[in-house]
């Protein structure tokens, strides 16, 4: 993990919006995880990794705050729910989103040069 | 310390409460960041598990000084096979719910995982209870 991504630089890189926890940006990206089932993702994801998905509701956020995650990218194009969007801002995680499907997110992502955590 | 939380069946949208509510208070008092993930994620599923497949329960969180006991008792259905509910991807859930991520036939066996110390008993027809424990690494120094 000597790439040195930061949160902010995966948004420059997507063109993507920021929908939620924009004073956090500067968080650093250990590794990157993809995943649309929850336990899944609690079973795998690490402190401080990227994790994209396409589920929009509110559980993603908590997900994400109780493994530690730098940031969650919202692929494929559709809104977070506002309340979704209000608890990432009382969690302090960003919370992106793009039309960019998982698939070119995460090769975007791996040209940035974020691995996933089993290549470590 | 003691810390309580009820959990409504169905109420699936907004939970994670108690297992959010944990991890608050273990970093609070200065748990090591891993243990703290580690009891939030047991939380977390035991809490879902309720919302999800029962009718209403308590989580309940006694944090001691060498151990964090975490016990989960629900109202509902219960478990007629427990030893194919702890199976890796079984899963009753509907298709609703798994469309929400949610029915991966994950959350025991993570449970499991994440503890040191797992029980699960059930009986049809009247409900579920399920004690976690994790042992707390020893302090440094003391
Ligand atoms: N508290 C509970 N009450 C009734 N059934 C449960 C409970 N917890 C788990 N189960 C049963 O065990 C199965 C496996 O649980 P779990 O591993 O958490 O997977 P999932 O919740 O994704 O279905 C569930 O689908 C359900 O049939
Ligand atoms: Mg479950």
């Amino acid at each position: 993990m000597n790439h040195g991504v930061t949160m902010r630089d995966i948004v420059v890189k997507l063109g993507c919006e920021v929908m939620a926890g924009s004073e956090h940006l500067d968080n650093p990206v250990a590794f990157g995880y993809s995943s649309d089932l929850l336990s899944d993702v609690m079973a795998k994801v690490g402190l401080g990794d990227v994790w994209v998905t396409v589920q929009t509701h509110e559980n993603i956020i908590a997900v994400g705050s109780i493994t530690g995650v730098s940031g969650i990218i919202i692929a494929g194009g559709a809104a977070p729910l506002p309340p979704t969007v209000r608890r990432a801002n009382e969690e302090g995680i960003p919370l992106l989103v793009t039309v960019k499907p998982s698939f070119e997110v995460i090769g975007i992502l791996y040209h940035m040069g974020i691995k996933g955590r089993s290549e470590k | 310390m003691y810390l309580e939380y009820r959990v409504d069946g169905g109420d699936f949208q907004a939970s994670g409460q108690a297992a959010a509510g944990i991890k608050r208070t273990l970093r609070q008092i200065g748990i090591d960041a891993e243990v703290a993930r580690r009891a939030a994620i047991v939380t977390y599923e035991a809490e879902m598990n309720i919302a999800i497949h029962a009718y209403l329960g308590t989580i309940s969180i006694e944090i001691l000084p060498e151990r964090i006991i975490i016990q989960a008792d629900d109202e509902g259905p219960g478990i007629a096979d427990i030893p194919a509910a702890m199976q890796v991807g079984y899963s009753t859930a509907t298709e609703d719910i798994r469309e929400m991520g949610f029915g991966a036939g994950l959350g025991l066996p993570n449970m499991r995982r994440y503890s040191d110390e797992f029980e699960i008993e059930s009986q049809v027809g009247v409900g579920t209870s399920v004690r976690a424990v994790i042992i707390l690494p020893a302090k440094e120094g003391n």
